[in-house]
């Protein structure tokens, strides 16, 4: 039986077809490829979810899962200035606050970027121009949107800076982002994503690059910003500890497609997919005894040219051998439903998951 | 900024005091350690020892190479007397010396024939900077196409085409061909259109070598610049894609052509040899040609000094706008 929640659910299963969603942001189908000399690179291959203002959700994987090209899908930054004769073909469907950005006029989407929906990167030093400083930078931002002088906006610049817990922002809006630390930089970073007030906030990896002391600074401030300004945000990671620590849901990505998704307790506590498993058994835990090992996910991420056939995740699953008829390798499992809001695409029986969740897997955890 | 300024500025003077030394040393010494005595050069071949040592106390060829420095130094800065032989000639500051073969002062040879090479390597320049780096942008943008495919095979024959291949065929098709323009050249204090005439085939034709390679430069950095994350960023504000392009990527763009930029012009004001002479004009380059065919020692250490003088000004020139452009360079 599905439970497909009116009011606040942060993940349900997308209605193929219906034209208009009534959550915030709902991706349908999304597929992204990406032609090379070598074949064609299935990056995104068919991934739907629903996103409500006001929730978080964390989208976790290995490198090369998807997430990144999944954010930039939906920014719309794929077909911006794209050059030369290669272009990425995206399909299905992504609807914003109502809006299908697929098919809509670029410049229409140029002009959501930035004011309903903004992007926080990896790497704050090179995500921002070495050139101009971190005041110009956010001025820019501001200006694409409000038609303000620049005295205006550099106030409202150092209004952000100084919502973002940069020290004297007044002096530093005119330093360069070398002049920065990494930190420093990240906050002025979220401050420029911020500063239009927009309504999606999609952060890529937003601590990966940063100091570990800095990071639970930076996750901090991201999650007192969702509160302050009720946007819906997107967090991409690799590392489950920052998601546990800011979403409401969590999408597990594998070869391009969603293979666990549910609310983020549902998903820590009770997985149901042996790609999940294997990412829990190799997250270091520091309430555990030293001496036991990480249980790392054997084997190497699957080529996105030549994505594995039937479940893209069977060469390196320990259990591919217990479906009948070896139908992991032949059929790709669809997303069903394990629980309340809680999917996973995994050919095992309810049952055999349940038992190696409790008996196999949990105790080593 | 204004540290870096002065930093410069030190720099190029202490830079400027080596470059005279290091060049009076290569154009005394050398002939000395060759064997070639400079006095019996200056007097002729069927010399009289007594002419000879004449002129070698004139020119304080018999001094120590200190001396010598210093006179030259002097005669540089406030003027020297030549002494010897019976008569005292003073030669005012700047003193580059007399041609060996003329006997001309090098000094107003020097100012004669430095605007028209400073006029040929500016005025090409600004031909080679505009066509070279639009070029450079759009193949870049249209990496790929029938466009970019074309303007990089027009470049690789402008890198490759000698000017005395290029200069003389668009003399023949131009001026005597088709006679649309006549190549001879007129001061600019007699006749702009005329000037503007003897101009412009140079022009063109050492425009066309360096703009194919700032065209190849601009494609190469811009492809760089455009997978660079700040321009992902740029986007992702909301910036125009014309905006990404002509002010973000432009702008870091400009940095390694700048850098070209000085160097190119600092040699070309020291004269463009081929050009100049393919062309007939009366610039630096030719005259030190010219000198060197004479082995006329005082003229080609003129023209060198000049020239070390520009490549060291366009240098100063690119470091500020360097520093203008990159806020990183102005803590180094």
């Amino acid at each position: 039986m599905t439970e497909l929640s009116k009011t606040g659910a942060a993940v349900g299963e997308p209605v193929s077809g219906s034209p208009a969603p009534t959550a915030f942001l709902e991706v349908r189908d999304l597929k992204v490829h990406f032609p090379t000399d070598d074949g064609l690179v299935k990056s995104v291959d068919g991934l739907s979810f629903t996103l409500e203002k006001g929730k978080t959700l964390g989208i976790v994987g290995e490198s090369g899962s998807g997430k990144s090209v999944t954010s930039l899908g939906i920014m719309g930054l794929h077909t911006a200035g794209q050059y030369g004769k290669r272009k990425a073909q995206i399909s299905g469907e992504i609807w914003l606050d109502g809006t299908e950005l697929l098919s809509a006029d670029p410049d229409h989407v140029r002009k959501l970027r930035g004011r309903e929906m903004a992007m926080i990167f990896q790497d704050p030093l090179s995500a921002l121009h070495p050139y101009y400083t971190i005041g110009q930078q956010i001025v820019e931002a501001y200006r694409i949107h409000h038609d303000v002088d620049k005295k205006t906006a550099k106030r409202r610049a150092v209004e952000m800076l100084d919502r973002v817990g940069i020290p004297q922002p007044d002096k530093r809006v005119d330093n360069y982002p070398h002049e920065f630390s990494g930190g420093m930089r990240q906050r002025a970073m979220i401050a420029m994503s911020l500063v239009n007030n927009p309504e999606l906030l999609i952060a890529d990896e937003p601590t990966t690059a940063l100091d570990v002391t800095v990071q639970a600074q930076i996750l901090d401030l991201i999650r007192d910003l969702q509160k302050e300004f009720g946007s819906a945000v997107i967090i991409i990671t690799h590392d489950l500890g920052v998601v546990a620590e800011l979403s409401d849901d969590i999408l597990v990505m594998y070869g391009g497609r969603c293979v666990e998704r549910g609310p983020a307790e549902k998903v820590f506590y009770e997985p149901r997919h042996p790609y999940t498993w294997g990412l829990l058994g190799s997250m270091p835990r520091l309430d555990r005894d030293q001496q036991e090992r990480l249980i790392p996910v054997k084997g190497s991420p699957p080529s996105l040219i030549n994505i594995p056939s039937g479940c893209a995740f069977n060469p390196r699953c320990p259990y591919a051998d217990l479906p009948k008829d070896n139908v992991t390798r032949t059929v790709r499992p669809e997303l069903t439903e394990v629980g309340s809001k809680h999917w996973a695409a995994c050919h095992m029986t309810q049952e055999q998951r349940q038992r190696i969740w409790t008996e196999e897997i949990a105790p080593k955890l | 900024m204004l540290a870096y300024l002065i930093r410069r500025l030190f720099a190029a003077a202490v830079m400027l005091v080596v470059i005279i030394v290091v060049v009076f040393g290569i154009f005394f010494l050398v002939p000395k350690w060759a064997g070639v005595d400079v006095a019996t050069s200056f007097v002729g071949k069927q010399a009289d020892p007594a002419a000879v040592e004449a002129v070698a106390q004139k020119l304080k060829l018999d001094e120590p190479i200190i001396v010598q420095v210093w006179e030259f130094f002097k005669g540089l800065f406030v003027g020297r007397t030549y002494a010897g032989g019976g008569d005292v000639t003073q030669c005012s500051a700047p003193c580059f010396g007399y041609s060996f073969r003329s006997e001309q002062a090098i000094w107003p040879v020097l100012t004669d024939r430095f605007p028209v090479t400073l006029a040929l390597a500016l005025g090409a320049a600004v031909l080679w900077l505009i066509f070279g780096v639009a070029a450079g942008v759009l193949s870049a943008l249209k990496r790929g196409s029938i466009w970019d495919r074309g303007a990089m095979v027009v470049a690789l024959g402008g890198v490759s085409l000698p000017i005395y291949f290029t200069g003389l065929l668009s003399l023949a098709i131009f001026s005597y061909g088709l006679g649309w323009i006549d190549a001879q050249y007129v001061p600019l204090e007699d006749s702009f259109t005329g000037w503007l005439g003897g101009m412009i085939l140079p022009w063109i034709t050492l425009a066309f070598l360096y703009a194919a390679m700032y065209a190849r430069i601009t494609r190469a950095t811009m492809l760089e610049i455009l997978g660079e994350d700040y321009i992902r960023t740029a986007r992702a504000k909301g910036l125009k894609e014309q905006t990404v392009i002509g002010k973000h990527a432009m702008r870091s763009t400009m940095t390694p052509i700048l850098t070209m930029l000085g160097m190119d012009l600092g040699a070309l004001i020291g004269g463009a040899i081929l050009t100049e002479t393919t062309f007939s004009l009366p610039g630096l380059g030719q005259a030190v040609l010219q000198a060197i065919k004479n082995q006329d020692l005082p003229i080609i250490l003129g023209v060198t000094l000049i020239t070390s003088l520009a490549v060291l000004l366009a240098n100063l020139l690119v470091d500020v706008l360097y520093a203008v452009i990159d806020p990183r360079v102005r803590l180094a």
